[in-house]
């Protein structure tokens, strides 16, 4: 028997919810400083590998914010699902087809490409993300299937698709029959940082950016100060009162799940029309999912969020930094987000429940 | 019937390990406890049975791996979801990205290597060759002790005391509780099993089935016997029914590529994750009938005070 036992608090502690992610990137930090020690490597050269190279210089900057942006979007559009508990795991599915419905017109427009292409293609984007999580919202909503299993079973379609496009019709000709489609062009693409400032010379960060920028306060605003936003928070944490008041289950599916379409398709031509350049058969290193584990870590906030992404980021970027120089295998990387977000659900506990010492008079 | 045994073979070697992930999630989720971790565990229960014999250890050793690392997966998962009150939806998935990322990890030595030993098929004179049932009887040894799971299952859950207490414990943990049943050991004992059987079904698709290894190798299929579970409404039997007709999806795929039929191979791909959209949606239209079966604790912690 342990020495202590849970006692349920009145209230759930407020200071609790901000410490508890802080305490899982400790406890995470520390568990990998002993799995690099078991890896033969010296603690600190690898934290400094993981954690301190890769962001000191303009290129490190540069590939942080690429990576974060994405999952900040995701994960602002999954924390308001999250929030009135429906459950879209399958915002990775969401962002392929934002890729494919914004690959879609750049390739077959290629010949009258334009001041408008670009545009085009974000909005594009976000109808793919939205139509792909309206089959998820429409089957939840009027049939009642489960929206995590859809969700994430719509995800490995959409990967199939992807390749299909990608092997067969999209297929760049010219691409030595690698599953690539043809470069996108600058009217295609997000404009570089770099051509405007000087600092980021050389890096990949662009436009797409944005984006996440404008999501942030928009998503802030949605959740604190719209009705529809409060609705959906008391659908989430007491859904017998949102009936009561009449508020509708299925539109309040419908819409968080087209909110969460619309972010992740967003991600999608972020990437194609950023980064990438193109489609290809395996453009993503798990952003939809890393972003279940951006939003649960950022709280469910829209000012949390960012930051968690900023974190996740540079575990993906620290990731890369190590294999390089470290020789670590890559999937570590997953590891730790596993670790990262066991470790954060496990310390919750702390903010409905304190910890109480067996035997003492209970307070 | 020449050409049917070997589509019904396939179908088999499919379900089979669908069939033992999907049996132990509905005995967790009996007990009320909802592990959506189920492919994480299939992950590490294969890629240590896979490591098993690549050290040298024989079947047997696979095996015990395999349900050992599932289990310990499990045990995770209830340390969080049953002591610590965590989210059970929010920790299954945790529990699967954690696993993914280890058995890639453990496994990054072993990408495309074949396996040091398998399970062969062991026919049954006579029985194996009869046509369209003949496959049944022309199982592995794991895909016999998967059947005599199911038999084991059936009649643990409905005759006897302990199958009595689980369902208890995961219809009301409190009138349990009130009986003097432990509701949390009798729930980490459920998870710990629905751990271990997706160890087994991990080990089974590493050394039984594709014998060799790849990053994903389940590629979704915990998640499809997740689906399973609901389709069956939470009996053991319908379990292993829902199971041949996934297995017979995916066998249908590829039996329709080798016939040379001009669908494209990724759309044949995609046929087990449509099949089971359309399998729950069919299932959940009639809610009623899913409210009447599933454990009416489903999903839900209970705090017990241990």
């Amino acid at each position: 028997m342990l020495p202590f036992q849970l006692v349920r608090r009145a209230v759930p502690s407020r200071a609790m919810q901000w410490l508890t992610p802080v305490l899982a990137a400790a406890l995470t930090l520390v568990v990998g400083l002993a799995i690099f020690a078991a890896l033969g490597q010296d603690p600190v050269r690898a934290f400094r590998v993981y954690f301190v190279d890769p962001i000191s210089d303009a290129n490190g900057v540069s590939e942080l914010l690429l990576k974060a942006s994405p999952l900040c979007l995701i994960a602002l559009g999954l924390a308001i699902g999250f929030r009135a508990n429906v459950w879209n795991i399958g915002a990775e599915g969401q962002m392929y087809l934002g890729g494919v419905f914004a690959t879609g017109i750049a390739i077959h427009f290629q010949e009258h490409w334009g001041a408008w292409t670009l545009p085009s293609m974000i909005l594009a984007g976000a109808i793919g993300g939205m139509l792909w999580a309206s089959i998820t919202a429409f089957l939840r909503a009027q049939l009642n299937a489960n929206e995590i299993l859809v969700s994430l079973m719509l995800t490995y379609v959409a990967d199939l698709l992807v390749k299909y496009l990608v092997f067969g019709p999209w297929r760049d000709p010219n691409g030595n029959n690698f599953p690539i489609t043809v470069q996108f062009a600058d009217d295609a693409l997000f404009p570089l940082f770099a051509s405007w400032w000087e600092w980021f010379e050389g890096t990949r960060l662009n436009a797409s950016l944005f984006i996440t920028l404008v999501a942030i306060p928009l998503a802030w605003v949605f959740v604190k100060r719209t009705f529809l936003g409060f609705k959906l928070a008391v659908a989430g944490l007491a859904p017998a009162a949102a009936r009561y008041a009449g508020y509708s289950e299925k539109r309040a599916i419908w819409v968080v799940l087209l909110i969460g379409g619309a972010c992740a398709g967003l991600a999608g031509v972020s990437e194609v029309a950023g980064p990438l350049g193109q489609l290809n058969d395996r453009w993503t290193p798990g952003y939809g999912f890393t972003a279940i584990i951006v939003a649960a870590l950022g709280r469910l906030s829209p000012l949390g969020i960012p930051l968690a992404a900023l974190l996740m980021a540079l575990l993906y970027i620290g990731g890369e930094s190590a294999q390089i120089s470290l020789q670590l295998p890559r999937a570590i990387a997953l590891v730790f987000q596993g670790l990262l977000l066991m470790f954060l659900l496990g310390c919750e506990v702390l903010v409905n429940f304190r910890l109480h010492r067996r035997g003492a008079a209970l307070a | 019937m020449d050409s049917i045994n070997p589509l019904v073979a396939s179908a088999v070697a499919a379900a089979i390990p669908l069939m033992l992930a999907a049996l132990g999630e509905l005995v967790t989720e009996r007990s009320g406890v909802l592990n959506l971790g189920v492919e994480g565990m299939m992950l590490v229960g294969a890629v240590a049975a896979f490591a098993a014999v690549a050290h040298g250890g024989g079947l047997g050793a696979a095996v015990l791996a395999g349900v050992l690392a599932g289990a310990l997966a499990a045990l995770a998962f209830g340390v969080l979801t049953i002591s610590l009150q965590a989210s059970q939806v929010a920790t299954g998935l945790a529990l699967t990205i954690l696993g993914t990322g280890i058995s890639a990890f453990l496994g990054r030595g072993y990408v495309g290597s074949r396996a040091a030993a398998s399970f062969e098929e062991l026919p049954i004179p006579g029985l194996s060759a009869l046509p369209l049932v003949g496959p049944f009887f022309s199982l592995t040894l794991l895909g016999y002790v998967a059947v005599a799971l199911l038999a084991a299952i059936t009649w643990f859950l409905f005759r006897t005391r302990g199958g009595l207490v689980v369902r208890t414990v995961g219809e009301s943990p409190a009138v349990a509780r009130s009986l003097g049943m432990r509701v949390s050991r009798i729930r980490y004992a459920a998870t710990l099993f629905g751990g271990a059987m997706a160890g087994l079904a991990g080990c089974y698709y590493a050394v039984a089935q594709f014998k060799m290894w790849q990053e994903g190798l389940t590629s979704g299929n915990g998640w499809i016997a997740l689906a399973l579970v609901v389709f069956a409404t939470w009996r053991p039997l319908r379990v292993a029914i829902g199971a041949l007709l996934f297995g017979g999806v995916t066998a249908l795929g590829l039996y329709l590529q080798t016939v040379g039929i001009h669908i494209s191979a990724f759309a044949l791909a995609s046929l087990p994750y449509l099949a089971t959209v359309a399998v729950l949606v069919a299932t959940s239209s009639n809610q009623l009938a899913l409210r009447r079966n599933a454990p009416a604790s489903l999903g839900k912690p209970f705090f017990d005070g241990d």
